[in-house]
């Protein structure tokens, strides 16, 4: 039975559950966990980031049997860290969201970028946040709240 | 279909009618019975209309009769009401409204309620002051009576009624219970602008939070007790259908629970997600594609080109442009090619239905045609529209993909929930999920169009005659907005952006064919102006070019009597330093600056590009200025953001934005072949609104449409070459 550390809380998925099953269904269908979206289902839009072990990684492409037992997974719903505060105060700062369905992702991976990079460059952001598709095209606001929230962290 | 009539008020005739209407629809005398309804929701203690209902706890509710799918209607409605009403801010609450035409009508399309053409706030700004105005002045008359001192002695602010003369103060919530007996006045005083608190200031948006920290509900996080996930295995081809299936494969899939045969292919119903997609994946479906289109866009594209051989019919036209053309001293010819679009919103397309055992539909689902849809569903269900009871969720973008006259993923799910209604299974709550592959081959694109212009010039340059002609499907041909639509064989729609030139020309004549092909097409962000924008303004272009003066001089010539246009022009000049030498890029690369001028759905955008071009053919786009005349701006930051966003959705159509059929087929499946924008191509933007006292127009397309043609101008700057195919390759 796969065991897996999900925001902190022990989760044990049953033997049942399809090993192919990727992340996102496990988190989406079987733990009612929403805030992580569906976007392309070949991990090139990003709108499914999670922190496995701290790094962003897409859940879409992560089946459970990928899965170390006992990781660490960290979603939308769980994202305490201090990155993760200033990030979604700068959204709302600046009024990043349009749609908002890929933002949980675009969060996530911001929030990645700030606990590696404290004052990340044009360059730094392009290289973490290409991956993440933004139909609305909100990128100037996600870059200048980038700024914003590393300027907040200090 | 089903019996919406779209009328084609006129904005003048709106305004005309406006008031009865608001009065008559909004603000009877009597409160509807809904409303009363809702009244009696907890907590709920005042419901002067539709639109508002105010708690014992204070809370200010606006319904919003608009979808929220990221243009900002839910904050800016609620903007409207709140300042009217001197709400403050903080006890805002925004839900959506229930699919009802007899309140929730957008006053621009008469009958029918919804949310597309940038209207959301065009319509509702008249009505949703009066509805705050109302309420306030229901709440102020409350407090009078409790203090026995005259109305006229009472201020509002922030939420609460205070007479300066007792000091004495009450919140809403207060006189919420007592100001429901209240008359509801027949006539109220609408602020004077100057005295607007929210209208015009930076109010933050309602959604961000949610929608920054995954709370936000769109339908593809609805979950219902019982519910199962359907997706379904389409016809690789327009026009194919099942002709057979086996099953077999999907045998001991765990989470599967049953295969049906829908109209439009197999629908697998599971538990989750996964488990559906693995059996859809699984079936063996044998199709019946004698009636397929096995067509290409090669082809249609020569069939298009063929047909602008011959006259079409005819958009617009005055004095004689052929025989001024045939007169002229030179001749300039163009002919341009714009692909599919897919409209690929984030959040593919999906719904949930579930039957009750009195024949009620209810829907969650987040779409543009609330009761387009409601009609559609009660039509083909045998049960009347206000059986079918729509909950209104976010929609994760749509831009008009999600304002289907078809219905035709609704009507997908409701053809698996009546499957598992006639096996005994109603109730069983059916949520269709469609796959990126699924949304992005489904069809209702943007329709490909070809165009060819031509303008006569004399000695000096100046245009004597100009022609257009337009090829491409019409939308509206087959829907319920065929009759308000297309008028002597012109859908307005294709043309709109190309009949309506603003610049003074003797001699003008556009005429339109529109070829029926099994190609589903529908409205994409700024729908005909997508293109229209970009063949005229680019061939301004080229006049300009052609009579050897400055882009933005030539176009000042001839805008005389087009005082907005002209305005919106001059600040995007302005504002980015047009007619100043661009920094020089390095070493091989080109820099060139192009501007484009459009009007659509009553606002005014120009926006101006710089452009590097590298020697290997690459560009980046480094630069756009625009500047937007959409009447009052009520929230300036998200008119800003409207602005951002069109440009960047319109660049990604430029830059890769192309569905291509090969045998029929549709050769994009996801994000990887049909490419998008991404943070690291996105121009820097600046956006400069006009100010005005205009009623408010639409924010959400009109920046969209520019940012091409502008472009393309730029790249004519820097190298030389004009761009006349979409998506832009300049190898």
């Amino acid at each position: 039975m796969p065991t897996l550390f999900i925001n902190k809380e022990r989760v044990d998925i049953a033997a049942s559950v399809p090993g192919d099953t990727p992340l996102l269904w496990i988190l989406r269908d079987y733990l009612s966990m929403t805030g992580t979206k569906y976007g392309c289902g070949i991990a090139v839009c990003g709108a499914c980031t999670v922190w496995i072990e701290g790094q962003p990684v897409r859940a879409c492409a992560t089946p459970l049997s990928s899965l170390k037992q006992g990781v660490e997974i960290t979603t939308i719903e769980g994202a305490k860290t201090r990155e993760a505060a200033a990030v979604q105060a700068a959204w709302e700062k600046l009024d990043v969201p349009q749609c908002g369905y890929c933002q949980s992702g675009q969060v996530m991976a911001a929030a990645a970028l700030l606990a590696k990079k404290k004052r990340p460059t044009d360059a730094d952001i392009d290289e973490a946040m290409t991956g993440i598709l933004c139909r609305c095209a909100t990128y100037p606001r996600i870059r200048a709240a980038i700024k914003e929230a590393a300027k907040a962290l200090g | 279909m089903n019996d919406i009539r779209i009328e084609n008020v006129s904005r003048r005739g709106f305004l005309k009618a406006g008031g009865a209407l608001s009065a008559g629809l909004v603000l009877g005398v009597h409160v509807p019975a809904s409303a009363q309804g809702a009244a009696a929701k907890a907590g709920t203690a005042f419901a002067p209309n539709a639109f508002v209902r105010i708690g014992a706890d204070n809370t200010v509710t606006v319904v919003s009769k608009h979808l929220e799918m990221g243009q900002g209607s839910y904050t800016g409605l609620a903007t409207i009401v709140a300042d009217e009403l001197d709400a403050a801010w903080g006890q805002v609450r925004v839900e959506g409204a229930p699919a009802d035409a007899s309140r929730y009508n957008n006053l621009l399309w008469g009958p029918a309620q919804g949310t597309g053409g940038s209207t959301a706030i065009a319509n509702s700004w008249e009505q949703l002051r009066k509805a705050g105005a109302t309420a306030r002045a229901m709440l102020v008359a409350t407090a009078a009576q409790r203090w026995n001192v005259p109305a006229a002695s009472l201020t509002v602010k922030g939420g609460v009624v205070t007479h300066a003369g007792s000091n004495r103060k009450a919140t809403f919530g207060e006189l919420a219970a007592a100001a429901a007996s209240q008359a509801v006045p027949a006539e109220v005083k609408l602020k004077d602008p100057k005295d607007f608190t929210y209208i015009g200031k930076h109010v933050p948006r309602v959604d961000s939070k949610a929608k920054s920290n995954g709370t936000a509900i769109f339908t593809q996080d609805q979950k219902l007790p019982g519910m199962l996930t359907a997706l379904v295995a389409h016809p690789p081809r327009f026009g194919a259908k099942v002709a057979s299936f086996d099953a077999a494969g999907v045998q001991g899939i765990p989470g599967v629970r049953q295969v049906v045969e829908i109209p439009t292919g197999v629908a697998v119903l599971a538990s989750n997600f996964w488990s559906a997609k693995k059996a859809r994946d699984a079936l063996k479906v044998q199709w019946d594609e004698s009636g397929a289109f096995k067509g290409s866009s090669a082809e249609i594209m020569a069939g298009f080109r063929k047909a602008a051989e011959q006259p079409g019919a005819v958009a617009r036209s005055e004095g004689d442009a052929a025989r001024a053309i045939a007169g002229a001293a030179r001749v300039l010819e163009a002919a341009y090619e714009f692909p599919y679009l897919a409209h690929a919103a984030m959040e593919p397309l999906n719904c949930v239905i579930r039957i009750a055992d009195d024949d009620t539909i209810e829907v969650w689902n987040g779409a543009q045609m609330h009761t387009g849809d409601q009609f559609a569903l009660a039509k083909y269900f045998g049960v009347k529209p206000e059986q079918v009871k729509i909950n209104m969720l976010f929609a994760g973008g749509s831009f008009g993909r999600r304002a289907n006259p078809a219905a035709d993923y609704l009507l997908e799910c409701a053809s698996i929930a009546l499957v598992l209604a006639r096996a005994g299974q109603r109730k069983v709550p059916v949520k269709l999920v469609w796959t990126r592959e699924d949304d992005m081959r489904a069809g209702y694109y943007r329709p490909a169009f070809f165009h060819t212009l031509k303008a006569g010039l004399d000695a000096s340059g100046n245009v004597v005659g100009w022609q257009h002609r337009l090829v491409g499907q019409s939308i509206a041909a087959g829907t319920a907005f065929e009759s308000g639509m297309i008028k002597d064989g012109v859908d307005a729609t294709s043309v709109e952006g190309a009949s309506n030139l603003p610049y003074a020309l003797p001699a003008i004549h556009v005429d339109l064919h529109s070829p029926k092909l099994p190609v589903p097409v529908l409205w994409w962000r700024s729908v005909g102006s997508t293109h229209t924008a970009y063949s005229t303004e680019t061939f301004v272009d080229e006049l300009a070019a052609a009579a050897k003066k400055d882009p933005v001089e030539y176009r000042r010539g001839l805008l005389g009597k087009h005082p907005r246009h002209l305005a919106v022009l001059e600040l995007a000049a302005k504002e980015s330093g047009w007619g100043k030498p661009l920094a020089p890029g390095k070493s091989g690369e080109k820099r060139g600056r192009g501007v484009a001028l459009h009007e659509s759905f009553n606002s005014f955008v120009a926006e101006v590009v710089e452009v590097t071009v590298k020697a290997d053919h690459s560009f980046t786009v480094d630069r756009v200025v625009c500047a937007v005349d959409c009447g009052i701006a009520v929230n300036p930051d998200n008119v800003r953001a409207q602005m951002e966003g069109g440009i960047g959705y319109g660049l990604s159509a430029a830059l890769y934005g192309a569905i291509t059929l090969k045998d029929g087929g549709i050769e994009q499946s996801n994000f990887h072949d049909y490419p998008a924008l991404r943070i690291n191509e996105a121009p820097k933007i600046e956006v400069h609104i006009v100010p005005s006292t205009a009623a408010p127009t639409g924010v959400g397309e009109p920046g969209t449409p520019v940012v091409a043609p502008a472009l393309a101008n730029a790249i004519f700057a820097a190298t030389g070459k004009r761009v006349r195919t979409l998506p832009m390759k300049l190898a």
